[in-house]
């Protein structure tokens, strides 16, 4: 009746506070590697909307983290979402959100454990989320990290 | 034909049992009979489909790739009509019989029509709101007759869903509540007003504290409605959305235990052996204690289902017991809802606020013994998924109230040991040099 099911590579970034100075150029990282000209000043300068967007950075006093989607192994975004804009690739397990299927029922902003999605109300849409980088070695956040704070996990699913 | 999970309704809950059913190494036979026409439609997106933000082709939420993936064979257009749980077998309407090893009833929820005075099967312009066929039969009445004297029944999610796509196809509905406020259910005063208002900026009335006595008609069709109070409301479409009742049309005479819904345990299992319920026809545990009951939102009907298909595959998988929670927008302004949301006094709740109506921003936390138990949000909704965790995992904030009500609240403001859980960064590193820590083998 059940069989064993094929074993399955989970990668997130996860940053360790330990080490995250507050330097932000995770997020520099991040909106650079999701502008269409994929150039720093033109991203941050001339684009618009601003491209990325996927880290979320929070400091106080000395502590500081940036957090972005945990690619949950069990994602309750996906579970709730109401359009299948959210969705888990079978291949990767990576949690993917398409922007052209989401109509900002704000279901993934209610459900998710560490408040990663981005709701963008006045566009009735969420704002860009965490996708890894697409196929990159190293997502961007990761790359620019000068500490290691922002670490890319890879860990075989159960 | 035998099945080795058969699903009744093809809905959300289906879709997740299948999909957890298949996950958990599910190899025989998995069927979803369906009576609606369509393959898989999102029931809450008929709203924006009736508003013209979606196409008909757009109302699917999952694709033919995953029921080919999952090996699902769907019987859509069919109706069970019978159970028969000592020979495991369902009769559909057509005649066949279908067995079962394991089954998985998934039949949702029926509109609830009150008896009202002058009401009667087939009168034209009176509609209920839960089906994509429902959203069809308006659509096509509001397109023939015209959008002027439009009245929503119920001011409750699915009145205020359907009002939601008038408004965006240019009807101006008027709403009669029962209640003093709209979402009564899960939403306060302070909340309702501030989407009253938005309500109103629409051109969108609201009479509160009413309902529709009588309806009158003028030949085949609606003509007008009478209020309990005498008032006569011109009415050219009626809308009934007072709310959906568990679908138990197909247990009714079965030795099936139910209440309100078909009773489950943690393991969405019914009292008769291979049969488990899930989703809005299911009544089960509660999380924040309360007697089991029927939570009918998508997010439970979801975890319900993936649960149930779990359990039927044989692998493990149980609840700590559904929380109520809801998101709305009306117009640009949204809000979600957690938990209990206003406490009967003299339960011990503590109540936190920061009200600003002006603004249309306003922010309620419920504690009970220093922990959170409700929540309500409106206007500011960012980050509102990490409340649902302090909910979901007991956690003890009595010592950070002023965090609670900021809406600027992260990961920072919660206990440590649980940002650190939810974080799930690898343990860090004795640091080697300057140049920053070792980087251990996993971890790139
Ligand atoms: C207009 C509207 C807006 C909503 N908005 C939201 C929202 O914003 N957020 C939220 O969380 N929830 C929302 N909901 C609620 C949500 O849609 C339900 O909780 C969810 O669809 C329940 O899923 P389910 O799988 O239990 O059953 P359902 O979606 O109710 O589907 C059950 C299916 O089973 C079929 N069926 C029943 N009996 C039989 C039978 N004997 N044989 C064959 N087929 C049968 C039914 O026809 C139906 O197709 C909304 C509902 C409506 C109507």
């Amino acid at each position: 009746m059940v069989t064993a099911k094929a074993a399955r590579r989970r990668r997130r970034v996860a940053v360790r506070e330990e080490y995250c100075i507050g330097c932000r150029l995770c997020e520099v990282a991040c909106v650079t590697r999701h502008s269409r000209s994929r150039d720093v000043v033109a991203a941050h300068k001339t684009e618009s909307p601003r491209p990325g967007g996927g880290v979320r950075f929070e400091a106080a006093g000395p502590v500081s983290l940036a957090v972005s989607c945990r690619h949950c192994a069990d994602p309750l975004c996906v579970e709730a979402c109401l359009t299948g804009a959210m969705a888990r690739d079978p291949g990767t397990g990576r949690v993917v959100h398409d922007p052209a299927r989401c109509v900002g029922c704000w279901m993934c902003v209610m459900t998710c454990p560490t408040g990663v999605p981005r709701p963008d109300p006045a566009a009735h849409r969420l704002a860009f989320k965490c996708d890894l980088c697409g196929g990159d070695d190293l997502p961007a956040c990761v790359a620019a990290c000068p500490n290691a704070a922002a670490v890319l996990v890879e860990e075989d699913e159960p | 034909m035998t099945a080795d999970l058969l699903v009744i309704g093809h809905s959300v809950a289906a879709c997740h049992a299948a999909e957890a059913a298949r996950g958990a190494g599910l190899a025989g036979s998995l069927v979803v009979v369906g009576d609606e026409p369509a393959g898989n439609y999102s029931r809450p997106l008929i709203s924006y489909y009736l508003g013209g933000r979606l196409g008909r082709d757009e109302l699917s939420f999952r694709s033919q790739a995953f029921y080919d993936r999952n090996r699902i064979q769907v019987l859509a257009g069919r109706r069970a009509v019978a159970l028969d749980p000592a020979a495991r077998t369902v009769t559909l309407a057509d005649g066949e019989r279908l067995g079962y090893r394991s089954l998985l009833l998934a039949t949702g929820g029926e509109p609830i029509v009150p008896p009202i005075k002058g009401w009667r099967e087939g009168l034209g312009g009176v509609f209920t709101f839960t089906k994509l066929a429902d959203a069809d039969a308006l659509a096509a009445w509001l397109d023939a007759r015209g959008s002027d004297d439009c009245v929503v029944l119920g001011g409750g999610l699915i009145g205020l869903k359907a009002t939601e796509g008038l408004l965006a196809r240019g009807v101006r509905p008027r709403i009669v509540e029962l209640a003093d406020r709209v979402l009564a259910n899960t939403l306060d005063r302070e909340a309702s007003a501030i989407l009253e208002r938005r309500l109103a900026v629409a051109g969108c009335e609201v009479r509160k504290g009413r309902t529709v006595a009588e309806i009158r008609a003028g030949g085949d069709r609606v003509s007008s409605v009478v209020l309990d109070n005498g008032e006569v409301l011109p009415a050219r479409t009626l809308i009934v959305a007072i709310g959906v009742k568990p679908d138990l049309r197909l247990v009714r005479e079965t030795p099936m235990a139910v209440e309100r819904g078909i009773l489950v345990d943690s393991r969405q299992r019914t009292n008769l052996a291979g049969v488990y319920a899930a989703g809005d026809c299911a009544q089960g545990p509660d999380f924040l204690g309360l007697k089991p009951a029927v939570i009918a939102i998508w997010p439970v009907a979801a975890r319900q289902g993936r649960i149930a298909g779990l359990n039927a595959a044989g692998a493990s998988g149980e609840t700590a017991g559904a929380i109520p929670m809801n998101a709305v927008q009306i117009l640009d302004v949204p809000a979600v809802s957690f938990g209990v949301t206003n406490p009967a006094p003299g339960g011990g709740h503590e109540i936190l606020k920061r009200d600003d109506q002006a603004g249309g921003k306003y922010r309620k936390i419920v504690l009970l013994d220093g922990r959170v138990v409700g929540v309500v949000l409106v206007g500011e909704i960012d980050r509102a998924g990490l409340l649902g965790t302090l909910i979901r995992e007991r956690a003890d904030v009595s010592d950070r109230r002023d965090a609670l009500l900021r809406a600027d609240l992260g990961l920072l403001d919660l206990p440590a040991d649980l940002r650190r859980r939810l974080v799930d960064a690898p343990p860090p590193a004795p640091l080697k040099n300057s140049s920053g820590p070792a980087r251990s083998r996993s971890v790139r």
